[in-house]
């Protein structure tokens, strides 16, 4: 086992996937304090969030004091200390898309998900976020559920989108 | 690595191969199929476009038919956008199912897909990209590769003059004559403040020190904004070469593009471009056999508009939260990592290699006496003709609107303009005719921006505007300063009374107040520009507000708290569609009879509105 | 370092070129309002309050940020800037829990009194509040987010001049907070509960966990023995709470007016650190015949202790295993002492007038009890013991001075120096050099470990034929620095004094809080230290062996230094603390 390895092995003696990634993803910044951006984005990519766990590690490993971190994660939109549902759906409220009316797909998914921005259904399976401008303005109203987009919005094709994924 | 021969070899090989994109005067038997992968157009699956026609090309063993995914052409609202050459034929809003017509029909039989011709806004039938009103007043410089190559083919780059300037500045040129260049161009920093490039570059040269880099900021927030966006993702090179110029002209040997996370296309599409340039030598040590040696790093943001600030941008970088330094230091003296950094947006970067390669005088003849050249703008809202357009600096709002934007859409009335976004102002219908520039549009209480510019027609409340954009504000501050902090959310707290028809006497009188004062004290950029969207509708708009105050009235229509949802009689056909799908069944009637809307349920939503077709439901 | 000739307000001056535009107005006369600027610890701009006007520049410009140059000129008072910085103030106002009349900082608090100077007489633009956090958990320090301004002069504090990092601004724009990793209590994470942080902040968003009621109970109640004792910094600045000038040593006035409130004695603690040199003393002097690990720690210092506990978890066997000096005086006093008197241990109530709040944490440890019984019942601020007294009508400037109460009050100049940098280090030096050498010294004085403020010394002592080599440190962040030279084995000292205090318990977290002006201004701990020396060198005995109290009781109950006795009682114990497990 390489020194990464061994770092990574979990309390039961098997080797934390995720672990590993994360410590491949430090080692390769060479102890430069200034790539915490890097390392954390990288977190949020690997666990879907950054757990304490995760914080812990950067910390040790970087030598940057929790609060610090936490200082880091809480500034920015894009780490979330929450685990996101299986579904993130996000729908943008950037001006092209205000515009044309998405403040009313948003409350449709809602309505529908019965949760609040920010919130994620009992189940774990969805969660909604209201996003900046993603840059696909020409489909404005934007809707987006993980990766895919969804263009051309409007409250009647919710449900039919989020049956999909049901 | 490559040497100046070896690049020239490769240009003219690859030019010989790809020149049909723009060759009139082609004969070959070649067809190069473009399709569009801008975000804008993958969201709409020209993905699958682009993996059926590989499969169809496969299945049928052509070898003089190619497809390539391109940048960016620019007309978002009839994508997804394909483009065959020689001949420059443009179909629009294609599907993958409409791949094989076009492959059986046109590529295989040279026959058009007319039903798939893309269409103006007056319904008539485009034959090429050049008959579109959409492209003919505009002046692609920035653009000039977007939609003509493949971003993440170096070569392909090469092939149209790619690496010329770079080569030009490296062999011939030193680096006070590069900054006498792009000062005598009269280039303007794009990002938003106009402040004149060739001083800033000349500010950063003049900083001693053995370390210095450069920096260009792709962290374009404005919501409504995608021009560096589409610049990253349909010519990144552009960028880098142009990093690699200022680096050699201020003395830097290392640079920083600092991307949203929110744009992985553009990201992937930066990083590639970087991995090939590395490759070829034209990024690394002893850059095409010179000893300038440069570099480029992406460093990633994560969510957060004020990194798109300088000094913001650069405690992101050293990785820490993005709260804005004070000046001075200003960043040409102690930018990033305390060394003199030179920090410029990507849109400007995107002009510097046909400013060397052209010369200064050919810029300059472009634009107006003190706005050079050409900008990018992202059109949006309620405009027929979405996307992304570059214009020279001088045509007039008007021109933008109605002959390159193709009006407003479903006969509705234009009644603003806002550029800058959540920093701008927004330019009334009075002012159509103001000029583009930047000493114009101050002028007007409006500001240049970043090139966001989204149409308002008279369905928009510029009070629930100013809201919207003082709500982003608040989002997005960093916390800092007390102006910007608390003054900001002070100012958001009065515009939601005022749109919940809970304005009081005295509360325009307040906001104008608070933005003076969060405007003259605030620490940074996004502080003191953040009351201009309340001062500017205040300004052109003030009816509005005081209707909202003193009547508790919407003029436009839109503060749901103060409309109402009406039925008009006349209109109604009793086709039952908006009590169908009313989501609170608000709405009864009799079939054939007029609906009626009952207000102690309706929730304002709008549905009904959206749903009916003889448009007789409208907000009162 | 030349010199630059500006113009402020209308004013021709000469300053060093490497002024601030705000250093120079104060030279010139004009007092520029701050909220955020501490010299030298934080300088971010960021209150806007400084705000001048400079000839040939744009808009407003941050003087506190700012270098001077030469020809500048400079406005500090137009009718515009009066403006824009009230409007700021009114802002902050808006966001604060404005509760002065029953706010522990009120009459000392910076955003009180600048409202004051600036004439705030409304708050025009009132709306929502941040939403408030408290966090009372910890037996040290209370945060309370409500009267926070976010002038960041706490998290500089504690992560440039303490190096440690435990707080740091959270979340963003209005919801933007001072707070701690994952929002924990400060008794959850690494911090050292030194209270530097308290001393940084201009309102009463960080103060003290209050003690005095507890002991006003104690006072009030008939079946308790109340002993109060002092420590060596409260008497060198007790005085500034009553108006007397910063570094007025006020021994006699402290004791008369700790009387007055009803205790039952009143003895110094400095007793107690005449103790913990003869334990001390002799632990070192073992450990360098080899009979234990080297360097030798000091531990007298909880801060510090707390610290080493957090991230020198294995270098704790550096450690002394004394107690420090109010411990080992509790444990006195609640044994030999009761027994002497005849008092019953458990009516006894030890009350400690500490500069220090992480005492109060240090008194509440397991390992802090005799038989279960703490040595330490309360400890209170400095500030604490002047609040009480001013509750009590008792005004320091009026009353006369008093002595220590017999048979425990008399004790060395050594146990008087304990409160600065250094002071333990020679305290130590003018016992061991004579335990060791068995012979007389011929100079009392070490001025050659007498520490540098937020700094490390060396020094070279010669005892007998043996060249001892130390090490004085104060401030956390240099704590860390010699710790991670003796985890590489590159620490080349026999003993190492550790404050965790910048400057020592003359400037520790419970001391008396002056305003920025005066902390850039004034050298405070240089001022309180003076008075310490001062004290030392008026004293009878200078030597803690030669206290004759000290001997008294070695003789009569413990028989010697580092008995079992004096184990059971006087020395303590640490351990590994551990963080964020999930």
């Amino acid at each position: 086992m390489n020194e990464i390895e061994k770092k990574s092995v979990c309390t039961c003696g098997e080797i934390d996937d995720n672990k590993k990634k994360l410590l491949e993803v430090i080692v390769s910044v060479n102890g430069d304090k200034s790539q915490l951006m890097k390392v954390l984005n990288a977190a949020q990519e690997i666990y879907g969030y950054i757990p304490t766990s995760a914080q812990k590690t950067i910390s040790e490993e970087l030598d940057i004091p929790m609060a610090e971190i936490y200082g880091v994660i809480t500034f920015y939109t894009r780490f979330s200390l929450e685990p996101k549902g299986k579904y993130n759906i996000g729908v943008c409220l950037g001006t092209a898309c205000y515009v044309k009316g998405s403040q009313m797909v948003l409350d449709k998914v809602k309505e529908i998900l019965g949760i609040d921005v920010g919130g994620i259904t009992p189940d774990g399976k969805f969660s909604l976020v209201s996003t900046r401008c993603v840059g696909a303005c020409g489909l404005a109203p934007v809707m987006t559920v993980n990766d895919e987009v969804y263009g051309n919005m409007d409250p009647s094709k919710v449900k039919d989108i989020l049956d999909k994924y049901v | 690595m490559k040497s100046i021969e070896e690049l020239n070899e490769i240009r003219e090989k690859t030019l010989s191969e790809i020149s049909l994109r723009k060759d009139r005067n082609y004969t070959g038997r070649e067809k190069h199929i473009l399709v569009c992968g801008g975000t804008g157009c993958t969201s709409s699956h020209s993905k699958d476009i682009i993996e059926k026609f590989n499969e169809l090309i496969k299945e049928h063993n052509l070898d003089n038919v190619r497809v390539i995914r391109t940048g960016c052409f620019g007309l978002c609202a009839r994508g997804p956008i394909i483009v065959i050459r020689p001949e420059d034929t443009f179909y629009a809003m294609s599907h993958v199912d409409d791949v094989e017509e076009i492959f059986e029909k046109h590529i295989m039989n040279g026959e058009i897909v007319e039903r798939l011709l893309c269409k103006d806004v007056d319904g008539s039938v485009v034959k090429s990209l050049d008959e579109l009103n959409f492209y003919k007043k505009q002046h692609r410089i920035v653009l000039k590769n977007c939609g003509l190559i493949d971003p993440e083919n170096i070569d392909e780059y090469l092939a149209f003059d790619g690496y010329k300037a770079l080569e030009k500045v490296l062999t011939s040129m030193t680096a006070e004559e590069v900054i006498k260049e792009v000062s005598d161009s009269g280039l303007r920093g794009r990002g938003g403040a106009g402040f004149p490039t060739g001083k800033k570059w000349q500010f950063a040269k003049d900083s001693q020190d053995e370390q210095k880099y450069v920096a260009c900021n792709a962290d374009e927030g404005d919501p409504g904004a995608f021009m560096d966006r589409s610049v990253l993702e349909g010519d990144p090179h552009s960028v880098i070469e142009a990093m690699a110029i200022a680096a050699f002209a201020i003395g830097a040997n290392k640079g920083y593009v600092y991307v949203r996370a929110e744009y992985p296309i553009a990201v992937h599409r930066l990083q590639v471009a970087i991995d090939q340039a590395r490759e070829y030598g034209l990024l690394g040590k002893n850059i095409m056999g010179t000893n300038f040696e440069f570099d480029v790093e992406i460093r990633l943001g994560a969510g957060a508009f004020v990194c798109g600030e300088e000094t913001a941008l650069m405690e992101s970088v050293e990785g820490r939260r993005g709260e804005p330094r004070t000046r001075p230091p200003f960043p040409a003296v102690k930018g990033l990592f305390g060394k003199p950094t030179l920090l410029n947006n990507v849109e400007t970067y995107a002009n510097i290699t046909q400013i060397i390669l052209n010369g200064a005088s050919w810029y300059s003849s472009i634009g107006t006496e003190k706005s050079k050249g050409t900008k990018v703008f992202a059109l949006g809202g309620n405009i027929n003709n979405v996307g992304l357009v570059e214009v020279p600096m001088g045509i007039t709002l008007r021109e933008i609107v109605y002959d390159i934007g193709g009006g407003i859409p479903n006969g509705r009335k234009f009644k603003a303009a806002q550029t800058g976004g959540p920093s701008g102002g927004c330019i009334p219908e009075e002012y159509l005719d103001t000029p583009i520039d930047y000493e114009s549009l101050s002028a007007i209480g409006s500001m240049m921006g970043s090139g966001g510019l989204i149409i308002m027609d008279d369905s928009t409340c510029m009070v629930n505007l100013a809201r919207f954009f003082l709500d982003f504000t608040v989002d997005e501050s960093c916390g800092k300063c007390p102006p910007c902090r608390i003054g900001t959310k002070r100012m958001l707290e009065i515009l939601e009374r005022l749109v919940n028809g809970k304005g009081r006497e005295g509360d325009i009188e307040k906001l104008e107040k608070l933005a003076m004062n969060i405007k003259r004290s605030s620490l940074c950029g996004l502080g003191q520009t953040a009351p201009n969207p309340v001062l500017s509708t205040l300004k052109y708009f003030r009816n509005e507000y005081e209707a909202h105050i003193k009547e508790k009235k919407c003029p436009a229509g839109e503060c749901k708290a103060m409309t109402k949802v009406m039925i008009d009689k006349e209109k109604c056909k009793g086709c039952s569609l908006c009590s169908k799908n009313c989501p609170v069944q608000a709405i009864h009637g009799e079939l054939k009879s007029p609906f009626e809307i009952d207000q102690s349920k309706c929730i304002k939503c709008g549905v009904c509105i959206a749903k009916c077709p003889f448009k007789a439901i409208s907000r009162v | 370092m030349g010199t630059v000739k500006l113009t402020i307000d209308g004013k021709q001056i000469e300053v060093p070129s490497d002024y601030t535009i705000l250093e120079a107005a104060r030279q010139a006369g004009s007092d520029v309002p701050t909220l955020c600027h501490l010299k030298n610890i934080n300088k971010i701009g960021a209150c806007r309050m400084c705000i001048v006007e400079v000839e040939g520049s744009r808009g407003f410009i941050t003087s506190c940020t700012t270098p001077v140059s030469d020809g500048m000129v400079v406005k500090t008072n137009t009718p515009a800037l009066r403006d824009a910085r009230k409007v700021t103030l009114e802002l902050l106002l808006s966001n604060h829990r404005r509760e002065c009349l029953t706010c522990i900082r009120s009459g000392n608090c910076e955003l009180q009194t600048l409202s004051k100077k600036l004439n705030v007489d409304d708050i025009e633009f009132q709306g929502e509040m941040s939403e408030r956090f408290v966090d009372d958990l910890s037996p040290s320090i209370v945060r309370d987010t409500s009267k926070c301004i976010l002038c960041k002069r706490c998290v500089a504090t504690c992560k440039n001049i303490q190096k440690v990092g435990a707080i740091d601004t959270v979340n963003r724009g209005f919801k933007a907070k001072i707070g701690t990793a994952l929002d924990k209590s400060l008794n959850d994470v690494p911090c050292s509960l030194c209270g530097q942080c308290i001393n940084a902040c201009p309102t009463g968003a960080l103060h003290e966990k209050d003690s005095t009621k507890e002991v006003w109970a104690a006072i009030d109640d008939p079946n308790k023995y109340v002993i109060f004792q002092t420590a060596p910094a409260v008497r060198a600045a007790i005085g500034e709470e009553f108006g007397y000038p910063i570094g007025t040593l006020v021994t006699g006035k402290m004791v008369a007016g700790l009387k007055k409130l009803g205790v039952n004695k009143v003895f110094d603690t400095n007793t107690g650190a005449d103790f913990t040199i003869m334990e001390e003393g002799t632990e070192l002097i073992e450990r360098i015949k080899g009979n234990g690990v080297l360097p030798m720690v000091t531990s007298c210092s909880p801060g510090w202790v707390r610290f080493a506990e957090s991230y020198y978890p294995d270098l704790l066997d550096h450690l002394s295993s004394a107690k420090s000096p109010h411990q080992m005086f509790g444990a006195i006093l609640k044994s030999y002492y009761a027994e002497k008197e005849g008092i019953n241990p458990d009516d006894i109530f030890v009350v400690s007038v500490m500069p220090c709040v992480a005492k109060k944490a240090e008194s509440k440890r397991e390992e802090m009890k005799v038989n279960g019984r703490a040595d330490v019942d309360a400890v209170i601020t400095t500030r604490e013991a002047a609040r009480m007294m001013k509750e009590a009508g008792i005004d320091l400037r009026y009353i006369d001075d008093e002595s220590f109460d017999n048979p425990m009050g008399e004790a060395s100049g050594a146990g008087a120096i304990f409160g600065t940098t250094g002071g333990v280090m020679e305290a130590a030096l003018r016992t061991v050099s004579e335990l060791m050498t068995g012979k007389e010294l011929e100079k009392v004085e070490f001025e050659e470990v007498r520490g540098e403020l937020n700094g490390i010394k060396e020094a070279t002592v010669k005892i007998g034929d043996m060249d001892v080599k130390l090490a004085i440190v104060n401030g956390l962040g240099n704590a860390a620095k010699i710790m991670d030279m003796v985890r590489e084995g590159k620490a080349p000292y026999h003993f190492i004094e550790i404050m965790a205090c910048p400057g020592g318990c003359v400037n520790g977290g419970g001391q008396p809080i002056h305003d920025a002006k005066t902390r850039d201004t004034v050298d405070i701990p240089g001022l309180r230290k003076k008075a310490l020396y001062e004290a030392d060198k008026n004293l009878p005995i200078r030597k803690s062996h030669e206290n004759p109290m000290i001997k008294k009781i070695y003789e009569e109950y413990l028989e010697k230094p580092g008995s079992e006795k004096a184990h059971e009682l006087l020395h303590t114990h640490y351990y590994e603390r551990k963080y964020f497990e999930e």
